[in-house]
């Protein structure tokens, strides 16, 4: 049996002054499988995702990362043993590249040495020149920016990685190139991944997945393999309204 | 000019010692309460509106009166420079205060996220990001409370306590212009000059992005 890596039970959320962004979610993620949560903007998605590393509690119903409750787990350890790559990476901005990229290692309380090896390593990974190490986030393009920021997720070698919307603020050139790097790297490098989206083409190229929200809701549940083909109203709907033929 | 400064110079470098003295202990007390207070409120939202509120208060009583209400109070009112230096942290505390809460809420929250998602404790995410990021700002309000000290320190002459002011307050009083601007110049020029410096302090700690 497959372990169950990620898990939403039932899994609500309402923000103050009553709108409710999740309700009643469901959703067991296999380990090592890529997931991608696809919906339009307020969907949902990202609170989804942002409730595995705790940046938000649900109001009702649990999330169980790696069989453990995530609201009884040690958040600063739970948060360590996932990473997190977000749009427009959220680098440091007063940190070289390789200090980011090492922070995971340096929290960890790892030796200066071990990090700058790491760090080296982490950038070659995902195809950055050896300079960059000594760089600041500054002097980097969006693209290598958001090498680094995948860099610095993968450093720790997390078993859960999270990604929102990582090539969201990539022009279409630099979003296809290093979405293939994704690709490689996930197939290398075996993670429990969810990836938020609103683009039908990325889910299908990256995710083994793919789950369909709408206000909140799962609307559709599908292998990637099955999403064009679906029977499901809801995701033809989304088919027929972003799909424009196979571009990977 | 010459016979001028042979007969004040020896004064004017001891009031100025002085006042640098006064002014450099009450700012070493501001930021001691300040910064780790200004943090404290990051911390508990609760807080933030009244404090602060307090110390904008603080700020807007007028210094001569602020003396004069000081000079009763046991204790302080027992030594003039000790007056003078409660007196003058309490001006300094309001721009320390706010630019150390302002700095840090001002911090990217995306980069916040980050840090937490990193798994950073409050200390560490407080050390490693918050404030290198808020330093720029929070030393600007070191500034502004350096320079309204030295400004302001020049009335605590009227308790007796004290530096440059004591020429400025014995110039008026015997209309000896003179007198009143060997006060005054050594007093905007410490204030020019640690405005300087910090300014330059503080550009260096700017972040680019």
């Amino acid at each position: 049996m497959a372990t169950q890596e990620v898990e939403f039970a039932q899994v609500s959320f309402t923000v103050e002054g009553g709108r409710q962004l999740l309700s009643d979610i469901s959703l067991t993620v296999e380990a090592g499988t890529t997931t991608a949560l696809l919906g339009r903007s307020g969907s949902g998605k990202t609170t989804l995702l942002r409730t595995v590393n705790a940046l938000v509690r649900p109001t009702s119903g649990r999330v169980l990362v790696g069989g453990q409750d995530v609201a009884e787990a040690d958040v600063i350890a739970l948060r360590r043993g996932i990473g997190y790559v977000i749009q427009e990476a959220g680098l440091f901005p007063h940190m070289s590249v390789e200090r980011n990229v090492g922070m995971a290692l340096e929290l960890a309380g790892k030796p200066k040495t071990e990090i700058a090896a790491r760090a080296a390593e982490m950038l070659r990974w995902v195809g950055l020149p050896e300079d960059v190490a000594k760089r600041q986030p500054w002097q980097l393009s969006g693209g290598q920016r958001q090498r680094v920021g995948l860099a610095r997720a993968l450093a720790s070698d997390p078993k859960v990685l999270l990604m929102d919307e990582p090539f969201g603020a990539l022009d279409p050139l630099t979003r296809a190139e290093i979405r293939a790097m994704v690709r490689e790297l996930l197939e290398v490098a075996v993670k429990t991944t969810l990836i938020v989206t609103h683009d039908l083409d990325e889910a299908l190229y990256l995710a083994d997945r793919v789950v369909l929200l709408e206000a909140g809701r799962i609307v559709a549940d599908l292998a990637a393999g099955d999403v064009l083909e679906s029977t499901n109203d809801a995701m033809r709907a989304y088919v027929a309204a972003t799909w424009r033929g196979d571009a990977a | 000019m010459r016979e001028f400064l042979h007969q004040y110079g020896a004064q004017i470098a001891r009031l100025t010692f002085e006042h640098v003295w006064l002014t450099a202990s009450a700012m070493l007390f501001a930021a001691a309460i300040g910064l780790p207070l200004g943090i404290l409120l990051t911390r508990k939202q609760g807080l933030a509106r009244p404090v602060l509120a307090v110390a904008n208060v603080l700020q807007t009583i007028p210094s001569l009166a602020l003396f004069g209400l000081l000079l009763p109070v046991p204790f302080l009112g027992d030594r003039a420079a000790r007056l003078a230096i409660v007196a003058l942290t309490g001006y300094a505390l309001l721009p320390i205060l706010r630019n150390t809460y302002t700095g840090i809420r001002g911090v990217d929250p995306v980069l916040v996220d980050v840090s937490n998602a990193l798994g950073m404790s409050d200390l560490q995410r407080l050390v490693k990001v918050e404030l290198p990021l808020a330093a720029s700002v929070i030393l600007a309000g070191l500034r502004t409370a350096t320079v309204t000290c030295v400004g302001v320190a020049t009335i605590a002459a009227a308790v007796g306590a004290g530096g440059l002011g004591e020429l400025i307050f014995r110039g008026v009083a015997s209309v000896d212009n003179g007198l009143v601007l060997a006060g005054a110049i050594p007093a905007a020029l410490l204030a020019l000059c640690a405005d300087g410096v910090l300014g330059l302090v503080e550009k260096r700690l700017a972040v680019r992005r």
